[in-house]
């Protein structure tokens, strides 16, 4: 298992390790250019195939450590990247700069609708919404099914998925508490199963 | 006004650190706590931030920051963006640095937790849908347009907004007759 992936050699690998501020203008372009998702793959784009900071394998070796961190894939990959770049400095540049374009688009949407949603056009803006909203359910639901079906290889993750899906969607159960359950009974299901490397960095 | 902050603070920060497999997961427990328990909006408002959150770049767990807005203000939305984001990019960051000290010789624990982490994120993606769908008053367009979504979306590589724009639409045009 060891030997499965060639481990990263820190910093000899890495073709060009970039400024505090390149780095930070770097993940400003991800983050302006990511709208409709896709996230993962504008980070690779930028810093594996446009400025070679890190190669392919440091790519998917943080992207899949970065799922399993807690929190926002995308931030984590970041600081992830940040880190191994620049240290401490470079954890806070990578994600600062993902999240500037990003944050102000929120702020200023929030403004604009919550003015016009009590305004006369309120109604219509908020159908629209429920709309969209029916729509972006689909999406979610289309994302787990294609994550199921490219990550869940046994009977036992599929009834894992299956009743974490009704436990915390169906009968509400507080996540923290699910959690606290359901994370080592798949721990313990999955501690033997003979090693298969689910698809990163595929969304 | 503090009060609201710190329970913004409070329970964003909490969040973060549960958000097993990306921000998804976490939306049943976001969508419980800000409608049913500190009533800072209705269920189908969630669910019109959640579409708003999805139509615009970046991480979509930044529906925090208007949920924030919409509890307390612009200090709102800055006080729940920070509390999303920095407990987990400091586990992050913990993590990295274990990762690169030990010089990748951790991949065999590694492989081991993605495996069964990789059951659970899938299951929350799904439980996100279903919390969704129950929070908000869905009407038979509505289910109509998640139905359609749901499959079209898992079947082709449509671009998810053309599907959110005919959502709209659809709905907009069942409300018209």
């Amino acid at each position: 298992m060891r030997g499965g992936r060639p481990a990263p050699p820190d910093g000899a690998v890495t073709p060009s390790r970039p400024g505090l501020l390149a780095l930070y203008l770097g993940f400003l372009t991800v983050g302006a250019c990511s709208v409709g998702g896709g996230l993962a793959a504008w980070i690779r784009r930028e810093s594996v195939t446009k400025r070679r900071w890190i190669d392919d394998t440091q790519f998917l070796t943080g992207y899949a450590l970065s799922q399993l961190v807690p929190g926002a894939t995308n931030v984590n990959l970041a600081v992830f990247i940040g880190t191994q770049l620049r240290g401490g400095a470079g954890a806070v540049a990578a994600p600062a700069g993902l999240m500037t374009v990003p944050l102000g688009v929120f702020l200023g949407i929030g403004s604009v609708y919550f003015a016009l949603s009590r305004g006369a056009a309120g109604p219509w803006i908020a159908l629209a919404l429920a709309g969209m909203g029916a729509s972006a359910i689909g999406l979610m639901l289309s994302i787990g099914l294609r994550l199921g079906r490219r990550n869940l290889r046994s009977a036992a993750s599929v009834g894992v998925a299956v009743v974490t899906a009704l436990v915390v969607g169906l009968l509400r159960v507080k996540l923290l508490v699910a959690l606290l359950v359901l994370i080592p009974a798949s721990l313990a299901l999955h501690w033997r199963t003979p090693a298969q490397r689910p698809d990163a960095a595929g969304e | 006004m503090i009060t609201v902050l710190l329970q913004l603070a409070g329970l964003f920060a909490l969040l973060s650190v549960l958000a097993v497999g990306g921000g998804a997961g976490v939306i049943p427990e976001m969508q419980r706590a800000v409608v049913d328990v500190h009533h800072w909006m209705s269920g189908p408002q969630f669910l019109a931030l959640f579409a708003l959150s999805r139509s615009a770049p970046g991480p979509g767990s930044l529906i925090v920051v208007l949920i924030g807005q919409k509890a307390a203000g612009l200090a709102g939305g800055l006080v729940a963006g920070v509390a999303m984001f920095a407990p987990s990019s400091v586990l992050a960051y913990l993590v990295a640095k274990f990762w690169h000290r030990s010089g990748g010789s951790a991949a065999g624990w590694q492989a081991r937790v993605e495996r069964a982490l990789a059951p659970v994120a899938v299951g929350l993606t799904l439980a996100s849908g279903i919390a969704l769908i129950r929070g908000t008053e869905h009407g038979w367009a509505a289910y109509g347009v998640t139905a359609a979504a749901t499959v079209v979306l898992t079947l082709t590589e449509l671009n998810p907004v053309a599907m959110t724009v005919a959502g709209a639409a659809v709905l907009l045009a069942a409300a018209g007759h």
